[in-house]
């Protein structure tokens, strides 16, 4: 299949681009032997279907971080396939002509057909800027479409010239090139005075320390507010009575035709609380099973990546990695690891991934570490809110204030401990942007189907092997040689450690075995930070061995136990 | 004219990049994003304590650490 690459600096709308092309079938990947991730989707172009690449954005062919190589790597795949048609549209950001066309002139050295489309072109209009734009066709040999992504305008334009795609022809010494750049401006672009945008004054704001902070927090705020409201209205409006009123019924039917009882029945709807079913406790596969992931852990899931989204494609997080710079310095990190963490308070797994981002290995050590101790994926917190959160807020405090203050003291230990020192912040700051909302809800249907496919057939698992230990009496088994440390240590009963046990394979399902256990607040609350800490889960735990190496895991592994131990039985004094 | 580096800038002012007093490799990261020598910049703000610099470079901004921007050196 024919292959069309979306290449371009990063913040130009090359996604917005990518899903006015593309249907509904896409899908992100990583490229082979890297964490980079891209999406690739396919489209019609007159009787045949391309395929169409969103490259990951880079600002030159002469690599400078592992997402930039990834570009280099798939644009040079695609010229050495160049007999099957392969195409390049060179997505640029009208209002940032001299910098993106730098990245234009090095693809015009390439054996590849190119096409360059203006985004961002109504921008330009209250940036006072004017470009000619039937010049620059001229001067740079290969078709210049004018296009607004966001509303659509001028991609039709775009998809008819792709035929017209045309190999560079243009000229120019490689040490002249920014020369080059300049003296195409010069020819092509006339800027007149204009003035500032609310949008441009709330991003100075947001970036200034004295109103950035304030800013900052207020941001935080709003977000952990509307994350709540809509997380909980999905499941009081949505989930639960759709489990409640429809679900239950039919499952209390089942129970009866299998006889309300027996190995069958255990399985697949569990056991009867008081003659009835209890999504949380009853730990069948059709009840406990679908009901955890589905109306407890789901919407916040939702709710959580709608304002993360947002918070992205707003171009916030850039300012606020700016913001924290200091803060994470201090933990041997720089401000742009605040995006993995953030990223990992939805699922430590893209958290992970999003390690990527910082470019030593020991930022990657200590930021993967501190993120699968002490950020909670939302999947635990949800369950921790729905459990713990029956006594008030006062334990959910201590549960996440907790993880918090571990979070910022370990930093600081391994900081101290780990030789090295941390790189600096380096980073572009994009302009606010309002977010396209068609992307946005791909990005989250992505995210939501990612969670669903992930998350489903493991909690099922889960609780299949959850009956099986509980019906042979391993748990108890188990429970008798950990006593020391559950017991002795953390001050939890010793049937307890089926949650640790099950933990490893799902958070959520090891919070909710907790119920049926009828602990104390007190007991809870070192429950849920422990379950936290004391390992990832096995989705977590395999792509950390990725990452970071056997060798290293295993540091970071007894990091974490030990740290778990520390902190829970420090609360279980302390309490 | 006078040659200051770039923390010295104050929040609001202009002035022209001069040199980067760094090695092939920062001068050529500065570079990918059009922080290069012969470029009028505007400092945006700069975060307490040896915080990270924000300037603006044509129409885009860029932050970079304070080991970075002592590194930059512009006529104001």
């Amino acid at each position: 299949m024919k292959k069309i690459l979306l290449m371009g600096n990063p913040n130009v709308g090359k996604s917005v681009v990518f899903s006015r092309l593309t249907g509904v079938h896409v899908i992100a990947s990583n490229y082979p032997g890297t964490t980079v991730e891209f999406t690739k989707g396919t489209m019609r172009l007159g009787d045949e279907k391309a395929e169409v690449i969103d490259v990951p954005g880079t600002y030159t062919l002469e690599p400078t971080s592992k997402a930039e190589e990834v570009a280099v790597e798939m644009l040079n795949e695609a010229v050495s396939e160049h007999s099957q048609g392969n195409l390049v549209i060179n997505i640029v950001d009208a209002t940032n002509l001299e910098r993106n066309l730098n990245l234009t002139l090095q693809l015009l050295k390439r054996n590849i057909p190119v096409i360059v489309a203006l985004n961002l072109w109504d921008e330009t209009k209250h940036t006072g800027i004017s470009i000619d734009t039937e010049e620059l066709e001229k001067i740079l040999g290969v078709p210049v479409v004018p296009t607004c992504a966001i509303s659509g305008e001028g991609i039709k334009n775009l998809v008819t010239r792709l035929p017209d795609a045309k190999v560079g022809i243009y000229e120019y010494q490689n040490e002249e090139r920014w020369h080059e750049v300049g003296n195409i401006i010069s020819q092509v672009q006339k800027v007149t005075h204009r003035h500032h945008t609310l949008l441009e004054r709330l991003g100075d704001a947001s970036i200034r320390p004295l109103t950035g902070i304030p800013l900052a927090l207020v941001a935080m705020y709003a977000a952990f507010k509307i994350i709540r409201f809509i997380g909980e209205g999905l499941i009081g409006y949505i989930f639960e009575p759709i489990f409640d009123r429809l679900w239950a019924p039919l499952m209390m039917k089942l129970s009866f035709v299998l006889g309300s009882q027996g190995f069958v029945h255990n399985i697949l709807i569990g056991k009867l609380v008081g003659g009835e079913i209890d999504f949380v406790e009853s730990l069948g596969l059709l009840t406990t099973g679908l009901f955890v992931p589905i109306a407890m852990v789901l919407p916040y899931v939702i709710s959580f990546y709608l304002v993360l989204s947002f918070a992205e494609d707003s171009g916030y997080l850039p300012r606020l990695g700016v913001l924290v710079d200091n803060i994470m310095h201090r933990l041997g990190l720089h401000g742009l690891a605040i995006i993995p963490m953030m990223l990992g308070l939805g699922c430590n797994v893209p958290g992970a991934l999003a390690t990527r981002v910082l470019e030593t290995r020991r930022e990657r050590f200590i930021s993967a570490t501190l993120m699968a101790i002490a950020v909670p994926c939302m999947a635990l917190q949800a369950m921790v809110i729905g459990l713990v959160g029956r006594y008030g807020t006062k334990g959910l405090g201590l549960v996440f204030g907790t993880l918090f203050v571990v979070w910022i003291i370990l930093g600081i230990l391994l900081n101290l401990i780990l030789k090295g020192e941390s790189p600096e912040i380096f980073v572009e700051i994009p302009p606010y942007r309002i977010p396209y909302l068609r992307a946005l809800l791909k990005k989250l249907w992505m995210r939501t189907r990612w969670f669903l496919q992930e998350a489903v057939p493991y909690v099922l698992l889960g609780v299949l092997i959850v009956n099986i230990l509980y019906s042979l009496r391993i748990i108890e088994f188990i429970g008798r040689f950990t006593a020391p440390v559950v017991t002795g240590i953390l001050g939890l009963p010793r049937e307890a450690v089926g949650a640790l046990i099950i933990g490893f394979l799902r958070k959520d399902v090891a919070v909710g075995m907790l119920l049926p256990l009828d602990l104390t607040l007190n007991q809870l609350i070192i429950a849920s930070v422990v379950l936290a800490m004391y390992f990832p889960c096995v989705a977590t735990f395999a792509v950390l061995v990725k990452e970071l190496g056997v060798k290293d895991m295993i540091k970071s592994a007894g990091i974490m136990i030990v740290s778990a131990l520390t902190v829970g039985g420090i609360l279980n004094l302390l309490l | 004219m006078n040659l200051i580096d770039l923390t010295q800038l104050r929040q609001g002012e202009t002035g022209t990049i001069v040199n980067i007093q760094g090695g092939h490799g920062l001068r050529r990261r500065l570079e990918s994003l059009g922080v290069r020598p012969g470029v009028m910049i505007m400092k945006v703000s700069a975060q307490f304590m040896r915080g990270p610099v924000t300037i603006q470079v044509g129409n885009s901004q860029v932050a970079l650490g304070f080991g970075m921007a002592r590194k930059i050196m512009v006529n104001t």
